[in-house]
């Protein structure tokens, strides 16, 4: 039973996942932290660095979630509902898009979404970030990324969460 | 039907990749990359294995940022569908998938096994502290690139105000800001 629920709230979720599984980190946490008490807040921050530190797309961090709610099924069903509505209309819609491409419904639709996007990055980190409770020096390493990562764009992300875990691991965060 | 096919041009470059190929293809794409693997495709599709070209690529892209869902998943079916038909379609994906799933299973179980021990808590509090500070400087990127600031950063405004502030569920959010947002997009480039 609970696979299903599970399988229907990420496939509900994935028609609103505008910007990928990262934009989608706010309504996660809304569905599985408060609504279906399925995770705690701290369990919930440690899904996400794990999915950060593991390679793979974005949308790992909802196989972890299932994973947690409901064992292999669960990551399986979060990680389908995730990925199949939209891949199914994808493949139905690919041979038809280039007729539409450049039309002036489309671009407004593009302009539009954008800043929404931006929205729910900002809210994601604001929420990763209550989430885990942060204080002085977990808010340092926050500020530390954020200028390293947009200073020197080449360095890789890797780097800055490998020292972010030595850190983390020498306690005092 | 006919007009859009006249579009895609015949692919000008290697002969279409078999099944075999395309789930090799995408699972060293899923396995390269951290925090997105958009980037990795792009080099296997159009440098590496030459099966489109950059324009087809970002064609392509366009649709699967158009739309919502997991962007490279999407991209998978695109590809997979190209020279596979339905069978690509699938095993694409899946390819791009099951690699990375694995790997984040077995680190899921050493957190179900190590997670209450304190210095793992303090590790993952360090690695979220980073992967929270990357959230930011996307988003500030991200902003950045948006045209014409001083209308759309409103829309932004509000999508933080009622998912950080009043945790509204976000399908209404959403919806009400695409609407309005697109709307005004739409105003806009028909006065140019």
């Amino acid at each position: 039973m609970i696979l299903i629920t599970l399988f229907l709230e990420f496939a509900g979720l994935s028609f609103v996942a505008f910007g990928g599984a990262t934009a989608l980190l706010p309504e996660l946490h809304r569905v599985t932290v408060d609504h279906h008490h399925w995770l705690d807040d701290t369990t919930f921050t440690h899904l996400y660095a794990i999915a950060q530190a593991a390679p793979g797309p974005n949308v790992l961090v909802a196989t972890l979630i299932g994973w947690e709610v409901a064992g292999l099924g669960g990551a399986l069903a979060a990680t389908l509902g995730l990925c199949l509505p939209m891949s199914v209309l994808i493949y139905g819609l690919v041979n038809h898009w280039e007729r539409y491409s450049g039309q002036r419904w489309q671009q407004a639709i593009r302009l539009g979404v954008a800043p929404l996007a931006v929205g729910l990055v900002l809210s994601g980190a604001t929420l990763i970030a209550q989430a885990a409770d942060f204080h002085g020096g977990a808010w340092v390493i926050v500020l530390v990324t954020v200028v390293l990562n947009l200073r020197y764009p080449a360095l890789h992300p890797l780097w800055l969460m490998a020292a972010g875990a030595v850190i983390g691991l020498s306690g005092g965060l | 039907m006919s007009t859009a096919q006249h579009n895609i041009p015949p692919s000008a470059t290697e002969p279409a990749p078999t099944l075999t190929a395309l789930f090799w293809g995408f699972s060293s794409v899923g396995l390269s990359g951290f925090g997105g693997v958009l980037p990795f495709a792009r080099r296997l599709l159009v440098e590496k294995r030459r099966w489109m070209t950059a324009e087809e690529f970002n064609a392509q892209l366009g649709l699967c940022q158009f739309l919502p869902g997991p962007n490279v998943v999407n991209l998978a079916v695109i590809v997979g569908k190209r020279y596979q038909g339905l069978w690509g379609a699938l095993v694409a994906p899946l390819g791009l998938l099951a690699g990375p799933v694995l790997i984040v299973l077995v680190l899921a179980r050493l957190y179900d096994h190590y997670g209450a021990w304190p210095p793992v808590q303090n590790l993952l509090r360090g690695l979220a502290a980073v992967g929270c500070g990357l959230l930011f400087a996307m988003a500030w990127r991200m902003a950045r690139a948006i045209p014409q600031k001083q209308v759309f950063w409103p829309f932004t405004v509000f999508t933080v105000s009622a998912i950080a502030l009043l945790h509204w569920p976000l399908p209404g959010v959403m919806a009400t800001g695409l609407l309005v947002s697109s709307g005004l997009a739409y105003w806009t480039l028909g006065r140019k």
